[in-house]
């Protein structure tokens, strides 16, 4: 009896594995691309980000971890690493939000590197004031001019296999 | 208020970037214009850069004499400052969180009616606090009671040991509606901030005060009551008010007169 | 003293599969209802800011009670010398484990956050009862783990009556810690004293020795071993003293809370107008739960072996109604801000809160005591646990 529960056992194993491994050889990516490149938008406002971009692509949640515990223990709101900044330049022009689709700042990125964000189930991922407002608000609608100029970028594959070290 | 300053450029500029620093320099007039506006709003406050100090201790006053019957001004003002859904207009009721609401007390025996907002009261001895187990429900240097929600588990053992049923759990996904300044989330238990958003910008001043002023009703009085100075504790000193369940003695941030 | 020999339970039996399918059931229920909980949040559960622990939290706490007090048997055998309880112990330290994780699975996948569990593990406020569980629990665990090592290592014997005794002690201190989550609680009148610790440890010592009875009858049963009268008369005997400690500790409680004005209508609540926590209380609790099986015990029908299970059954009914009552009915009671005032508003306030409790709340909760059966199931045909026979002749020898 054991001897046939066990026989029955790898074979729902056996049948599972070539179940999943054919799922997994299914998907429509074409192998040699791997899996789909972050896309990286410009900050919608502003000229360069509070630390260089290899310091805060490798780095962001350090400095948003203290901030934050600064912020909401002591109730210090300096402007610099807090996340409502990041929010507020980075917000994408298509959807108003940092986190609503998937091309968008942060959501690009840590889905290629299958980090899950918990910020936003607390936190608005959409800047402050009326949306209406936003990205070309009163305060920068003096970049105007330079919105069309920019393209999003895709970052190379070297660039995010650095970030992931 | 969000710009920052332009960097000196001394890291190799993408082509992007270069394009930029035109566009910036143009701009720094602009720019330049912000530290000045900030200095005048935190005239009022503290600096953003410093940390809240024990040296205050903010409260609030409500006046239940003044309190008007069926005004609901308070609780709304509320709800639309830090994004809760009001209950009326919630699917789930008895899920909903309700950061401040209106009690009707009645004395059975002489009829005596009575109105008054019943909120989180902010203990300087907090049962809240003493109990949770993460130490996310934390008493901040100026008496405000809250909760980091970065370290709320959703135990709820502090819903548990509230006396004054202050405290809701998010019992649904809130689907990006949150307000930028008040970040809430399910499973996380919250309450009311005493607008600490607001405080902290130098307002000096709750959403509900507000709305109660503006309603003419001037039943609610917000502030530092360490400072002698201040109105709330002017008003201290002259009515007599009284802590609820002040036989627990936990020292409470909120007072009541007329109760 | 005469030796006795410990074997495993085969453990290939049809009859051993589909327990072990059937248990598992249950324990793929639960991960469902925790997955559907934690997806869609506590709104799909019967709980609310009004009843804020609710099923769960009555399955958990009853599962850790009778952990602790599963364990009983084994202290018996070590801390108090009887050479009787010596066999039965191995199985008592591994049904206290498999109980705890069961109820601690429970608790903690009931949580808002329970994804954050690594959270609660690594920041602690000491003044927190609920941190000191955290230590409590753990402690356990590896307390008894030793205890149960020194028991099936006969190289680390020895050691066996300090191993023991620390776990007894540790286990008396984790009941007092989980009736002190309730007991340090200042707000609900039916909480706040220091009755509850030493109420959660007579508690403990009836739930967990029901169940092991339960569970040690069923593996004598279904095996084909002999468990003679002599062990189960003996436990018999100790579950009446239990349960009729258990009843006069609710006694005590009701009537000091009955002497004094204050907690009138908190007592009349729960006692006589609280509908079917009222019921729950009087039937399941009271008569369910200690008079019958005291009535069935002290007969002469506790002699025999069907009456006796049954009468551990319903010790069990009765736990989880006491632990329901304890739980719920606290909460169920608003609170009173304003003593003589009649409070009414948009929160419920002055309002008695009903409570029905969800489908994944109940599957949560029995897929905790899944865990706990399948637990100690898997163990039994895994480790040396069960003594070959436990007929009178060899259990007589052992006492002299």
């Amino acid at each position: 009896m054991a001897g046939k529960m066990k026989r029955l056992l790898a074979l729902g194993a056996v049948v599972l594995t070539t179940a999943a491994l054919a799922w997994a050889g299914s998907e429509a990516q074409p192998r040699t691309g791997g899996a789909p490149k972050p896309v990286i938008a410009k900050a919608v406002k502003g000229e360069q980000c509070v630390e260089d971009n290899d310091y805060m692509r490798r780095n962001h949640m350090k400095v948003l971890n203290h901030h934050r515990d600064e912020t909401v223990l002591e109730g210090i709101r300096t402007k610099k690493y807090s996340l409502k900044e990041c929010i507020n330049c980075h917000a994408s022009e298509k959807t108003g939000s940092v986190a609503a689709a998937k091309d968008d700042f942060c959501v690009s990125c840590h889905s290629y590197a299958a980090v899950k964000i918990d910020c936003f189930d607390c936190h608005s991922t959409k800047p402050q004031g009326p949306m209406a407002m936003h990205p070309l608000n009163a305060e920068t609608a003096h970049y105007k001019h330079k919105l069309a100029a920019q393209a999003t970028s895709k970052v190379s594959a070297e660039e995010m296999a650095g970030v992931a070290q | 208020m969000s710009d920052m300053k332009p960097r000196s450029d001394s890291t190799p500029a993408s082509p992007e970037r270069r394009r930029f620093v035109g566009a910036a320099t143009a701009t720094a007039a602009g720019l330049a214009i912000a530290p000045g506006v900030m200095l005048y709003e935190v005239a009022h406050g503290r600096a953003e850069d410093q940390a809240a100090s024990s040296a205050v201790r903010w409260g609030m006053l409500v006046d239940a004499t003044k309190c008007a019957t069926g005004c609901n001004d308070c609780v709304s003002a509320c709800s639309t400052e830090n994004g809760w859904t009001p209950v009326a207009e919630s699917k789930h009721p008895k899920q909903a969180p309700q950061w401040i609401r209106k009690l009707e007390l009645q004395d059975p025996l002489t009829q005596m009616e009575t109105n008054l907002p019943m909120m989180c009261q902010h203990c300087a001895e907090p049962p809240c606090v003493d109990v949770c187990p993460t130490g996310a429900s934390f008493k901040r240097a100026d008496g405000i009671v809250l909760v980091n929600r970065h370290t709320c588990i959703g135990c709820r053992y502090c819903m548990m040991a509230c006396p004054y049923k202050a405290r809701s759990l998010v019992h649904e996904p809130l689907n990006d509606t949150q307000k930028p300044d008040v970040p809430r989330g399910i499973g996380c238990v919250e309450a009311c901030t005493f607008c600490v958003q607001k405080v902290d910008r130098g307002d000096g001043n709750t959403a509900c005060a507000e709305a109660c002023t503006a309603a003419g009703h001037n039943a609610l009085v917000f502030g530092d009551m360490n400072d002698p100075e201040s109105e709330i504790s002017k008003r201290l000193r002259e009515l007599p008010t009284k802590q609820v369940r002040a036989d627990l003695n936990l020292n409470l941030g909120v007072r009541y007169h007329g109760i | 003293m005469a030796s006795i020999t410990f074997r495993e339970v085969e453990g290939s039996s049809p009859k051993y599969w589909m327990l072990f399918g059937f248990l598992g059931l249950f324990v793929l229920f639960g991960a469902l209802a925790w997955n559907y909980m934690h997806h869609h949040g506590h709104v799909v559960t019967g709980m609310d800011n009004q009843i804020v622990w609710g099923l769960p939290h009555v399955f958990a706490v009853f599962l850790i009670v009778a952990a602790s007090g599963a364990l009983n048997v084994a202290s018996i055998a070590s801390v108090f010398n009887k050479p009787m309880y010596k066999p039965l112990a191995p199985l008592s330290a591994v049904l206290s484990l498999a109980l705890l994780l069961g109820g601690l699975l429970v608790l903690v996948l009931d949580l808002g956050r329970s994804d954050r569990l690594i959270v609660a593990m690594t920041n602690f406020n000491f003044k927190s009862m609920f941190t000191w569980n955290v230590f409590l629990y753990s402690g356990f665990f590896v307390l008894v783990g030793i205890y149960l090592w020194t028991m099936l290592d006969r190289s680390v014997k020895s050691y066996s009556k300090a191993a023991g005794t620390a776990a007894f002690i540790w286990r008396l201190t984790l009941t007092t810690g989980t009736g002190s989550l309730f007991g340090f609680l200042v707000a609900r009148e039916l909480y706040g004293t220091a009755m509850l610790a030493p109420m959660f440890i007579i508690m403990s010592f009836a739930y967990g020795l029901a169940i092991y009875l339960m569970v040690l009858a069923a593996a004598y049963a279904w095996t084909g071993r002999a468990l003679g009268d002599a062990v189960m008369m003996r436990l018999k005997t100790l579950l009446v003293v239990f349960v009729a400690a258990v009843l006069y500790f609710v006694v005590v409680q009701h009537m000091t809370s009955l002497y004094f004005t204050k907690f009138h209508a908190v007592e009349a609540f729960i006692l006589r107008d609280g509908g079917g926590l009222t019921t729950l209380f009087w039937v399941g609790q009271i008569v369910i739960g200690c008079v019958v099986p005291l009535v069935i015990l002290l007969s002469s029908l506790g002699r025999q072996r069907t009456w006796i299970m049954i009468a551990c059954a319903l010790v069990i009914l009765g736990g989880v109604a006491q632990m329901y009552v304890t739980i719920i009915g606290a909460q169920a009671y608003p609170l009173d801000m304003f003593p003589g005032l009649t409070e009414k508003s948009s929160f419920f306030d002055g309002e008695i809160h009903a409570y029905a409790p969800s489908m994944p709340e109940l599957f949560l909760g029995l897929g905790g005591v899944a865990v706990a059966l399948l637990a100690t199931t898997f163990a039994v045909k895994v480790l040396r646990l069960l003594p070959a026979s436990l007929d009178d002749a060899t259990v007589a020898k052992l006492e002299h």
